[in-house]
């Protein structure tokens, strides 16, 4: 399978979290496009990980092809971390203003 | 066409309808059932590409946790359909072209690099294997490993400070 199929899948992925973000107004489904675009950038990771696998390089020292993986892993770990803090903020932010709107958060401005 | 490839274009088209749906669908309860969808397929393409352990992490941890944490917090505003804010239609039409616009933009670039022309092996190497990882993780990072324990722990304490009545 060619690299630009996987290249052409995850930017689709992201690029629909991107208009998702753009579009919506519910706090929370801008939320979840976020992860979709973590997701995303995670397949190119690992995509991009086995098409180096075969080089000089990483036949020489097979654990660099793991490293791409590893760094997948974190992501995923970073992600858990800001889901708890991101929904509790979403909670805080409708048990004050009783809506997950996010045009109610202009009043930050003032 | 092998069967590899077939599952490739099966598992990218249910990937991508489902990330459609979860931006498209109105009630959150679906949106957030299709973004699960997404997360089995891309589960689905690290089976594909040898990184078993990432697909047991990708179900286990989104598919699982997050996104239960997801419903729960949806169910418990109960939310739905009816009461959900609206953008005005031109502000979604400016946000649609965006997006499409980025999508044309990244696709146009990377179609023009030549490191972006290679083969991924499908279904080879055992670099994914937890063995192999495992060996990675605790020998050269460690340290981020550690570190990444007090970012939870940090987490939490916000998650319960920011949550708390007062």
């Amino acid at each position: 399978m060619e690299i630009k199929w996987y290249i052409g899948l995850a930017v689709a992925l992201f690029c629909t979290g991107v208009v998702g973000v753009l579009v919506r107004r519910n706090s929370i489904i801008i939320f979840m496009c976020i992860e979709l675009m973590l997701n995303a950038v995670n397949l190119l990771l690992v995509a991009f990980s086995k098409m180096h696998a075969s080089s000089p390089a990483a036949i020489a020292d097979p654990s660099i092809v793991s490293n791409a993986q590893i760094f997948v892993f974190f992501i995923m770990v970073v992600a858990a971390a800001e889901v708890s803090v991101g929904l509790a903020i979403i909670v805080m932010l409708y048990r004050n203003t009783r809506s997950v709107d996010v045009n109610f958060l202009n009043r930050l401005k003032h | 066409m092998g069967i590899t490839q077939i599952l490739f274009w099966g598992l990218s088209v249910l990937a991508i309808f489902a990330a459609i749906m979860v931006v498209a669908s109105k009630s959150p309860v679906h949106s957030i059932l299709s973004l699960i969808v997404v997360f089995f397929a891309m589960s689905g393409h690290y089976i594909l590409l040898n990184a078993q352990f990432l697909a047991i992490v990708n179900i286990i941890v989104y598919a699982g946790a997050i996104m239960v944490l997801f419903l729960f917090v949806v169910m418990l505003m109960n939310l739905n359909a009816g009461s959900e804010p609206q953008k005005h239609r031109m502000l979604q039409f400016a946000g649609l072209i965006s997006g499409g616009c980025l999508f044309l933009v990244i696709i146009s670039a990377i179609s023009e690099t030549p490191q972006a022309a290679g083969n991924v092996m499908i279904g080879t190497g055992n670099s994914g294997l937890i063995k192999n990882l495992g060996m990675v993780l605790f020998k050269d990072y460690v340290i981020p490993f550690e570190i990444s324990s007090i970012l939870f722990l940090s987490a939490m304490i916000g998650a319960v400070m920011i949550g708390k009545k007062n």
